[in-house]
């Protein structure tokens, strides 16, 4: 079975191109794109990904006007149906706003905007995201956020934590996320949100290629089906 | 009729932006200053015949998150 990955793009997204490359680059097929007006998805479609950057201006909240957008409606019925449903960046913060994951993405603690490389530990590798890392493992991706301070109520947190929900964790206090919380799972497991860039840590010259695994993983668990 | 929605943090919900607003009040010296909170203020032009329900959905919809927001709609009188 090919793969069949789709990238959104709304209007003020700048890593749609990165995370097209990394799909292609990792399952040789090309990703398509699909507009933030666009009201249906493509046709078997087994993959979407909502990219990083700042949709809309980060007008209102980030992710708030996008995650309202028409092609939403069409990403959250798909991740209904179990189509996997990654959002990297401003595109974890469209899927919180959008009700798909838990939880908010508030300014960084320290109000600062934080570009650097996060070191993180991998919590759950039993998910489609995360199968290719071993379970604890410590891997380094791009950060590049100023609105990645993961807060939730505790029963939600400690839900999360029980349900080996928390995908990824920062290793040092990174934004003031609560739990150091970097990446969580839905309750299927079907959409993931982070906020450090995978797609920026696919080829050597990037610095790491720590971020190429969890396309990897996705891409094996999906092609195998 | 003239609708002005409040948006401000839960009691609870740390806010980071209030703490630099606060500290920044202290260093121009303004002292007695206990706690500060940034929210904001959204204000609507809408038909005279819009519901208070409707203005809610539209808070719980779009205008407030309310994982951390709450939000208080004020309705003022059009002269």
């Amino acid at each position: 079975m090919a793969f069949r990955g789709a990238v959104i793009t709304f209007p003020g997204s700048n890593c749609d191109r990165d995370m097209a490359v990394a799909l292609e680059k990792v399952s040789g097929v090309p990703a398509l794109r699909v507009w933030h007006g666009d009201a249906e998805l493509p046709d078997a479609v087994d993959f979407v990904a909502v990219p990083g950057g700042f949709s809309y201006g980060d007008y209102l909240r980030c992710g708030a006007i996008a995650s309202r957008s028409p092609i939403m409606r069409a990403v959250i019925a798909a991740a209904e149906r179990g189509v996997p449903v990654l959002g990297v960046c401003n595109g974890f913060q469209v899927l919180t706003e959008s009700g798909l994951l838990p939880g908010a993405l508030m300014r960084n603690a320290q109000l600062n905007f934080i570009c650097r490389t996060a070191p993180l530990r991998v919590e759950n590798n039993r998910s489609l995201f995360t199968a290719g890392y071993d379970q604890g493992q410590e891997i380094a991706l791009p950060v590049a956020h100023h609105d990645g301070n993961y807060f939730a109520d505790e029963d939600t947190l400690d839900r999360l934590e029980g349900e080996g929900r928390v995908a990824f964790r920062y290793l040092d206090t990174c934004n003031g996320s609560r739990r150091d919380i970097a990446g969580i799972l839905n309750a299927r497991g079907n959409v993931l949100g982070l906020m450090p860039h995978p797609e920026r840590a696919i080829e050597v010259d990037h610095g790491g290629t720590d971020g190429r695994v969890l396309f990897e993983s996705a891409v094996k668990g999906l092609v195998a089906a | 009729m003239k609708v002005r929605i409040h948006v401000s943090l839960k009691p609870g919900v740390l806010d980071p932006q209030g703490r630099a607003v606060h500290h920044a009040l202290e260093g121009l010296g303004f002292s007695g200053v206990e706690d500060v909170r940034v929210g904001r203020l959204i204000e609507l032009e809408v038909a005279d015949d819009t519901t208070d329900g409707q203005l809610e959905d539209m808070c719980r919809k779009l205008l407030a998150n309310t994982v951390i927001e709450n939000f208080r709609i004020e309705t003022m009188e059009t002269a």
